[in-house]
């Protein structure tokens, strides 16, 4: 460095500047703020009153809030059991070398990601339908006896839900599975076919160790992803404002949502917020633990 | 004969899975293509005299007229392009410059503002929610696109892919060697960094569009005036009034995606690559 001009020890700060300030102002005062609102009832954005711990004690109480976690827990079960096997299915069935029109098939897989929650939720309103969707159109044309006037999205709630972000995100993660499945040494496959390991040895004693860090972020992905559902059944259920059928489609993000921007309670939305984080924190932790304990 | 029998279930189950995700879109083009009459008389296309037995003549643009004419969908399709554009070009450049920092400087508290990168991750964005409306309320932001585009300008997970893509593509000795020569910090930055890069930026510049395009929640809490909604929100009431009109939301939905699907097409590679970077090396 003879050029008399090292490092300015300023310039990365510059370059931090806009992300710092966004961080400082859209993020850290929020954060500290959502701390101050969670001991506070409000109506709007102005007339806030101090109550202390009763926003925490009235959510313990509250059955609405355990009807929407219990809900949650439930998406999040199903679709953690069925968006991750068949997404690794659809990557096993292309990470072949001799699939012939493999980029056609991986694009087509992976279009749905594109279509964002809010109008997954109109084009699934629109299959389920009664008597006009697609769905019981079909199934009527299949099975005479199937009454065409079924209400899927009232009889089905979890299936609609399920069945639409199955739609939509199979392909993304299985974009995930195929790069870690091209990742696989081959000389360790075929050294195991030399041994007479079948395919589904191959594929338990090979492959699955190899990929098992991605499949443990996919787990997490999954689990967060789902926990936070909110576009989904606020549009597919928009006549009851995202309850669905008996609030069987009420997920807590929709509950905070409700309570914060219907009802007017910044605060115990922000408490609701909390208790959310606190869940969220606990899945990683207990996945850390899992994982952590399953590499040693 | 075995192994023929494999290869057939293997293209078959491809071909199934393949048509089952392709179903809705066609569904959508169809539905939005389609008369009222035609609609409840047939499953996809109207039968007729034509080619394949399908009546092409039959099929009409009124749907697409109505959108665009009564039902102002225009105005929400020109909100999104705007909001998207916008909002994802000032992302792009925020974070690259941030994850520019974080790479290649070596500078007291970095450390710290690595931690503190990492940190924001934990967060879910729900619980931010009320107080950023609180805030936006008392800065008077609500209502307006500076309160929805300047809280998202500078996600941590897109400062953190930037890092990870100047560590491995951006060599230090390029940047010495400018340095030398006497270039500016900016005109580095600027000429020799970001196209080393480029293909985090396509995929980065895709994944904050894609994410702008398709929020919901936050135009929905932020934006009270209809004639600022985008489509999300736009296509949500849309559906509320005129929720049994099928063709017209269908050209609508048909409408909210087409352009995210092209601007994907255009960047599909660089943006799946973009996407796993991350994840596989780790």
């Amino acid at each position: 460095m003879k050029s008399g001009r090292p490092h300015a020890p300023l310039t990365p700060w510059v370059f931090l500047a806009p992300y710092l300030a966004g961080f400082t102002l859209f993020f850290a005062w929020p954060l500290v703020r959502s701390l101050v609102l969670a001991t506070e009832q409000t109506y709007g954005p102005k007339v806030t009153v101090y109550v202390g711990l009763l926003n925490f004690r009235s959510i313990l109480g509250d059955p609405m809030f355990w009807t929407a976690v219990g809900n949650t827990a439930l998406f999040t079960a199903c679709s953690l059991l069925v968006q991750v096997p068949v997404a690794l299915g659809l990557a096993l069935l292309l990470n072949r070398p001799d699939i012939r029109g493999r980029r056609f098939f991986r694009l087509a897989f992976f279009s749905p990601s594109i279509v964002g929650l809010a109008f997954v939720a109109i084009i699934f309103g629109l299959l389920l339908e009664k008597r006009t969707g697609l769905v019981n159109t079909s199934l009527h044309t299949l099975l005479p006896a199937w009454d065409p006037d079924f209400p899927w999205r009232e009889n089905y709630v979890m299936i609609s839900l399920v069945g639409s972000t199955l739609w939509l995100s199979a392909g993304f993660y299985m974009v995930y599975f195929l790069a870690a499945l091209q990742n696989v040494p081959r000389e360790l496959l075929d050294a195991a076919s030399i041994d007479g390991a079948g395919s589904w040895q191959r594929f338990r004693h090979v492959t699955l160790p190899e990929i098992r860090p991605v499949l443990n972020i996919i787990v997490l992905l999954v689990i967060t992803g789902s926990f936070q559902l909110f576009e989904l059944p606020y549009v597919l259920y928009n006549d009851t404002y995202g309850s669905g059928p008996e609030n069987r489609a009420l997920t807590v993000v929709t509950y905070l949502y409700r309570t914060g921007f219907h009802s007017g309670d910044l605060g115990y939305a922000s408490a609701i917020g909390w208790v959310l984080t606190l869940f969220l924190v606990g899945f990683a932790l207990v996945h850390r633990h899992l994982t952590r304990r399953e590499e040693t | 004969m075995l192994r023929r029998l494999a290869n057939v279930l293997l293209y078959g189950l491809l071909i199934f899975f393949a048509v089952l995700t392709l179903v809705p879109f066609a569904y959508m083009v169809c539905g939005a293509l389609k008369s009222k009459y035609d609609f409840a008389a047939s499953l996809f296309l109207p039968a007729g005299g034509g080619w394949l037995g399908v009546g092409w003549d039959r099929l009409t643009l009124a749907n697409f007229a109505r959108l665009f004419t009564e039902l102002g969908l225009p105005r929400a399709l020109h909100n999104s392009i705007l909001l998207a554009s916008v909002s994802s070009i000032l992302t792009v450049l925020c974070c690259a410059m941030g994850g520019y920092a974080l790479a290649k400087h070596r500078f007291r508290g970095r450390d710290t503002v690595m931690g503190v990168v990492l940190s924001a991750l934990i967060i879910p964005g729900p619980l931010l929610l009320a107080p950023s409306f609180q805030l936006l309320y008392n800065l008077d932001l609500l209502d307006t696109y500076t309160g929805l585009i300047l809280p998202g300008l500078a996600p941590a997970f897109g400062v953190f892919l930037f890092r990870q893509a100047m560590l491995n593509s951006v060599p230090d000795e390029l940047l010495e060697a400018a340095r030398m020569d006497g270039a500016g910090e900016i005109r580095i930055f600027f000429e020799l960094v970001l196209p080393l890069v480029r293909p985090m930026l396509g995929a980065f510049l895709m994944i904050s569009f894609m994410g702008t395009w398709n929020n919901f929640i936050s135009p929905q809490i932020i934006l009270q005036s209809p004639e600022l909604h985008p489509l999300s929100v736009a296509l949500n009431n849309l559906k509320g009034l005129y929720g049994t009109d099928y063709g017209v939301i269908m050209a609508g939905t048909i409408v909210s995606i087409a352009p995210v699907m092209c601007l994907f097409l255009l960047l599909q590679k660089e943006f799946i690559s973009g996407l796993t970077s991350g994840a596989v090396k780790g």
